[in-house]
């Protein structure tokens, strides 16, 4: 069977932006404030419309095609509104959407903002354009991923719908898919101010934001490829079908059999942490959460690459065997690669860039420092605004620059290992062990919630404070 | 790859799949399975039966095979040539319930040291298990008389006796064959076509497929095993709501308003003199307990002694059981008033530790007396 021949091109890019603007909603949880379920994916979708009229070529004209893709946005955000109409058993929405009437003020209101908002700033350059909406994103995430902000947010929404304030709570705006939108705006917003960005018609501009695979744990592709991706002839012949099919298996059996079985009690968490009966036992449930960790994540992106490849789009790798590297650079190269890319190529390289042309620039090693803190924290960060998360980042970027310190200063003497064969095995199981249990431990920030129990956790692998 | 290669491959994996599911099924691969655990293998064994109502937090699970909680027992190492093994039967109050491992009345025994009148060491394990019913507690019985106990202390309370209650516990709903097979071999007046039976066991049941809820909660216990031995936890602590004082005037139990003798066809006593016949054909000495109860000191008092029990339901049956270990010679041990009021939890048998260290000694008493 060709699918290709039922299905030219062009009708199955549009059918993917159907796809990709209904699963916003689709695969939304349902959420305690009311209408936040469907009004958190209309936002996105908001969102995705507003950054692509902001990242256009100055010299793209919108054309009709935008237009129909932009109403074909909208239509699927009412047509899915209209569960409101419909019997709790039979809506495919989260929970009940808002009134229809209301909903498409609002809408309308959300656009005169932001055509307003365009008017005010388009006599600026595209810089300072794409800045402000950089800004705003980011303001939005922070907002998000910060717990107190989060919460307060949620007390005034509670509010606003008349819903108890007392039991607000950050997890209340739980909204599918944010980060990984966010971080795709945000690198087509910055690759227009750099004019990387290829010339994108709203309907694959969409389809690369919201597409359906990727929307729960990423990877976070980039546009230009993404939308070559999109354009390329593709078959849908048994080969596809067979390596998309093999690559969700393996995803399902890492998430669902592996991740969620260490999840049973076999890792890391802020109960056990306190259950465990001594340092081994806690040396096991850290390596329990490092597994369960990796297949989790691994095991989504298997699943969402294996879609997309059944759906004609091969998204990138996001894991390449990274417990298996000898050094904590070779493990940010093949850890949530498409996040370590982003981040490379939008914090670490501009601004270790702009530090070297400064008159008095610091030393290389002071560059790459900052380089290395500036771009760990903002990956602790993206993962939410916590001292933890925090922490983590630093505790990546301290290895990172350790890491580069002792390769400069250890070059030759490591040249010189390739002669020795069996004394570079020892050297590389060393490193191997070193890198791991550096990653590893560096787990603890990121599986406990709060600083204290860190702490207490770290001291107590070592046999402090039992 | 071609379609054909593709189909191929579909229809090897089904076929494999599918003589798996036979050779799984002919070769009784379940029951292997069942009786193979990470405890007392690789980890120690569980110091009670797994049983958890919240598995994630209690790192346990009720599995449906007796086979599987017992593999997962301690009572599973071998006997050391110094033990003398004594297996402790009964409800959740014995099982610990709110309690911890080192809590408990099994914990509160073996911390006494206590020797046999030959010089062997005590060693007790706990084999009670939450729900109350007779029924259940002699399949468990039945069960460990494979480990050669040396004795049996099982704990009983009125509400383990009513035959309406006997095929209530979902463990002998799901173990119909073992119930009927007990129902049989003591002539218990007992209907074992009961529609609560959880009917099974056919041979599509003993396939991968038909037994993946038992594969499952198996490879689930194996994965708790190890979190367990972590961390020793083997129970999710809920917020503890106190023990009702204040009584209803009510003379209500099981369905009977007014306040009667209670006779052998209410209670299935009988399931009790299987239990020592049981204990008898294994060479096990068998010492009855009747159960401390909550006896409330609030409102109502002189009408019930706790949310479950009116004065006369309760009476009648200290009478029937008083009445039957004499006329049967069981060595009994009536422990109903032993503890105080304010040494229980959340239920008129639930008790807290202090509460179970004055049962151990009371048992401990009594156990040096006997045979």
């Amino acid at each position: 069977m060709d699918l290709s021949r039922l299905l030219t091109q062009r009708l199955y890019a549009w059918l993917l932006l159907i796809a990709g603007g209904a699963a916003v909603f689709l695969l939304q949880p349902r959420l305690p404030i009311r209408f936040s379920d469907f009004l958190l994916p209309t936002a996105s979708i908001g969102l995705v419309i507003a950054a692509w009229w902001w990242s256009r070529a100055p010299e793209q004209r919108p054309t009709r095609q935008d237009a129909f893709a932009a109403a074909l946005l909208v239509g699927v955000v009412l047509l899915l509104a209209l569960n409101r109409y419909l019997p709790e058993t039979s809506r495919i929405t989260p929970s009940r959407p808002p009134d229809l009437g209301a909903l498409i003020a609002g809408m309308a209101a959300a656009a005169g903002a932001a055509v307003a908002l365009w008017r005010v700033l388009r006599e600026v350059s595209v810089g300072g354009r794409t800045g402000v909406l950089i800004i705003l994103i980011i303001g939005l995430f922070i907002l998000l991923k910060t717990e107190l902000l989060a919460g307060i947010l949620s007390a005034a929404w509670r509010g606003a719908t008349g819903q108890d304030v007392q039991i607000a709570s950050a997890l209340d705006l739980n909204w599918l898919g944010f980060s990984y939108i966010a971080f795709r705006l945000i690198h087509t917003l910055l690759d227009r101010r750099s004019g990387l960005l290829p010339a994108l018609a709203l309907r694959d501009y969409a389809v690369y934001a919201l597409f359906p695979p990727a929307l729960i744990a990423g990877p976070i592709d980039r546009a230009d490829r993404f939308a070559a991706e999109l354009a390329s002839e593709r078959r849908w012949d048994a080969d596809r079908w067979a390596r998309g099919g093999a690559r969700i298996a393996v995803g399902v059996f890492k998430k669902f059999v592996l991740a969620d079985t260490l999840a049973l009690g076999l890792a890391l968490n802020a109960v056990n942490v306190d259950q465990a009966q001594g340092a081994g036992a806690l040396w096991l449930l850290l390596y329990g959460y490092a597994l369960r960790l990796f297949f989790d994540f691994s095991g989504y992106s298997d699943i969402a690459i294996g879609v997309g490849i059944w759906l004609g789009i091969q998204l990138p790798e996001n894991f390449d065997r990274p417990y298996f590297k000898t050094t904590l650079t070779a493990f940010w190269q093949s850890w949530h690669k498409t996040l370590g890319d982003w981040a490379r190529f939008y914090v670490f390289s501009p601004l270790t860039r702009a530090l070297l042309r400064r008159d008095r620039k610091p030393s290389p090693a002071v560059i790459v420092g900052i380089g290395h803190l500036a771009t760990m924290l903002l990956i602790g960060l993206w993962h939410g605004v916590t001292i933890n998360f925090a922490v983590w980042g630093l505790w990546q970027a301290a290895g990172l620059y350790a890491h580069k310190r002792w390769s400069d200063a250890t070059r030759g003497w490591y040249r010189g290992l390739n002669q020795k064969p069996s004394q570079k095995r020892l050297w590389t199981l060393l490193t191997w062990f070193i890198t791991f249990h550096y990653i590893v431990l560096g787990w603890v920030w990121f599986a406990l919630p709060h600083f204290d129990d860190s702490l207490r956790a770290l001291g107590r692998l070592f046999g402090v404070g039992w | 790859m071609t379609w054909t290669k593709l189909a191929r491959i579909a229809i090897k994996t089904a076929l494999f799949f599918a003589l798996c599911n036979v050779v799984f099924a002919a070769t009784g691969a379940l029951d292997w399975l069942n009786s193979v655990s990470l405890h007392n293998l690789i980890l120690p064994g569980r110091a009670r039966l797994p049983y958890g109502e919240n598995p994630g937090q209690s790192y346990s699970l009720s599995p449906d095979s007796l086979t599987v909680m017992f593999a997962a027992h301690r009572l599973r190492q071998p006997k050391a040539a110094d033990e003398y093994r004594i297996v402790l039967i009964g409800d959740s109050g014995v099982w610990g319930w709110l309690l911890s491992t080192n809590e408990t009345l099994d914990a509160a025994l073996n911390e006494r040291d206590l020797r046999a009148a030959d010089g062997r060491r005590m060693r007790f394990y706990n084999l009670a298990y939450p729900i109350q019913a007779a029924l259940k507690d002699l399949m468990l019985l039945d069960e460990a008389a494979q480990y050669a106990p040396d004795a049996v202390v099982w704990f009983t309370t009125l509400d383990g006796f009513p035959r309406d209650k006997q095929v209530y516990p979902p463990l002998v709903q799901r173990n119909p064959d073992r119930a009927r097979e007990l129902i049989h071999r003591y002539t218990l007046a007992l209907d074992p076509a009961d529609a609560r039976f959880v009917e099974g066991g056919g041979w599509w049941d003993r396939t991968i497929f038909g037994a993946r809820r038992q594969i499952a909660d198996w490879l689930r216990l194996q994965v708790f095993a190890v979190a367990w031995a972590a961390t020793g936890v083997d129970q999710a602590m809920t917020e503890v709501q106190p023990v009702r004082v204040d009584q209803d005037a009510d003379l209500t139990w099981n369905g009977s308003a007014a306040p009667r003798d209670l006779t052998r066809r209410d209670l299935a006593l009988e399931v009790l003199a299987a239990g020592a016949a049981r204990a008898e054909s294994a060479g096990t000495a068998l010492l009855i307990v009747n159960e401390p109860i909550f006896i409330t000191p609030g409102a109502n008092g002189d009408v019930r002694y706790n949310s479950w029990y009116p004065r006369w339901a309760y009476d009648s049956y200290r009478a029937l059981l008083a009445a039957e270990c004499a006329d049967r010679g069981w060595a009994c041990l009536d422990l109903w008033d032993a503890v105080p009021s304010d040494h229980f939890t959340d239920s008129p048998v639930h008790l807290t530790a202090s509460g179970w260290q004055i049962v151990a000694q009371a048992v401990a008493n009594q156990i040096g007396s006997m045979p």
